[in-house]
């Protein structure tokens, strides 16, 4: 079995430069899932009339996880042989990596989102509700590099269980963490209905929040946030990457455009883009992919050159 | 009786009243039912237009305000807002 890195390819990147997300069905193996949810250990049945974030401080005081101070080498984060450290390990999980942040990525933190059903509440006499939508974690004015969270699922999420809401093609708007919680529903979000083992990239701008739990079982999901720590740029499988894109006719067209293509993802737009900012989501994206392509005329669509012309 | 308000915020493709909507929420002053994040993938209606047409009375709209030179291709927070209310009697 290998064990060298499994890069991204050029679509895969151009996939999480437009939508800010990958993801990656049962990756982990059940063994490494099953070691997981034994360090995490299971939460304690709730009390009747107990304190609800007393439940939650046990499950977080019992885990076998351990604290890790911000700005750790991501290599050193974990014990050799955890659960954690495995699933980095995993040669998807370190091409991605690899691929998104280059060489020795630095943690930041990381967190086990423990969503409990309704018992737990009602003991508690808390309001089971979902969390607001937000973008972790405070409002970014950073140009182009990104942070990125890998969100964990060691266990199989059933819509009813609620799952991780995130809306795609979000990433690259200058908000300010929560101050979006009025949104409520967005045309396209999607729920974290998952098998056991999947995980999810997130580029830190992607609006999400925990979906309410509605069934008889706990839900644990491991989130990892972490940075660069040098490079950034064209990290990925570029082997497939053209070395220099043609424009092509655009507008007026005689059947759809080819699909798959690094011009393609970049101008797809999602249900909710606003018919004007859609067209600014594309400049933005194509910046992005200037960045990291270190192609500094790259254009889809003439949508920059339009812009840069004298 | 008592009147209790109903909010329904839908934000649209475009600053016209009957373009489409893509995102919404609502929250209810009466209590009847708990809304909250996630908790609907389709919109209630297609345009706010329609909303109108159900009942709903818009209050506020949001400003089309000019970009600032410099920041023009700058994005955050969905542009068109826009608030609408039902008034609704509850019990003594």
């Amino acid at each position: 079995m290998t064990t060298e890195p499994i890069l991204l390819t050029s679509a895969q990147m151009a996939s999480f430069v437009a939508r800010g997300f990958l993801r990656f069905d049962a990756a982990v193996p059940a063994d490494i899932n099953a070691q997981f949810m034994a360090e995490a250990g299971q939460a304690p049945e709730p009390v009747e009339g107990g304190k609800f974030a007393a439940v939650y401080g046990a499950t977080l005081a019992q885990a076998h996880i351990p604290e890790v101070p911000a700005g750790t080498p991501l290599a050193d984060a974990y014990p050799p042989g955890s659960a954690i450290a495995r699933m980095l390990d995993l040669p998807r999980v370190k091409g991605a990596l690899k691929s998104l942040l280059g060489d020795a990525p630095v943690f930041d933190h990381h967190f086990l989102h423990v969503t409990f059903p309704p018992r737990f509440h009602e003991a508690a006499a808390h309001e089971n509700v979902s969390q607001h939508t937000h973008q972790d974690s405070t409002i970014d004015p950073r140009e182009q590099a990104f942070d990125v969270q890998v969100m964990y699922y060691p266990h199989e999420v059933t819509r009813p269980m609620g799952g991780t809401r995130f809306v795609p093609g979000t990433h690259l708007r200058k908000v300010s963490e929560v101050a979006l919680g009025r949104y409520q529903n967005i045309a396209g979000q999607q729920h974290m209905v998952c098998e056991a083992g999947t995980l999810l990239f997130l580029h830190h701008g992607v609006w999400h929040g925990g979906g309410v739990n509605l069934s008889d079982d706990t839900r644990y999901m491991f989130k990892i946030r972490m940075h660069a720590s040098g490079r950034q740029t064209r990290q990925w499988d570029l082997s497939d990457l053209p070395q220099r894109n043609a424009q092509r006719p655009i507008f007026f067209l005689k059947g759809a455009p080819e699909r798959g293509t690094v011009e393609t993802i970049l101008t797809t737009p999602e249900p909710w883009f606003e018919q004007d900012t859609s067209r600014l989501e594309y400049v933005n994206r194509i910046k992005l992919w200037r960045y990291l392509a270190e192609d500094p005329t790259y254009d889809a669509d003439y949508w920059l050159t339009r812009l840069e012309h004298a | 009786m008592s009147l209790r308000q109903k909010v329904l915020v839908l934000y649209l493709k475009n600053s016209a009243l009957d373009s489409p909507v893509s995102a919404w929420a609502v929250y209810d002053g009466t209590g009847e039912r708990l809304r909250m994040a996630g908790d609907e993938d389709r919109p209630p209606y297609a345009t706010g237009l329609d909303a109108l047409k159900d009942g709903w009375r818009l209050f506020q709209a949001s400003q089309l305000l000019p970009h600032a030179r410099g920041e023009e291709l700058d994005l955050s927070y969905l542009k068109y807002e826009f608030f609408f209310e039902q008034l609704v009697e509850t019990g003594p």
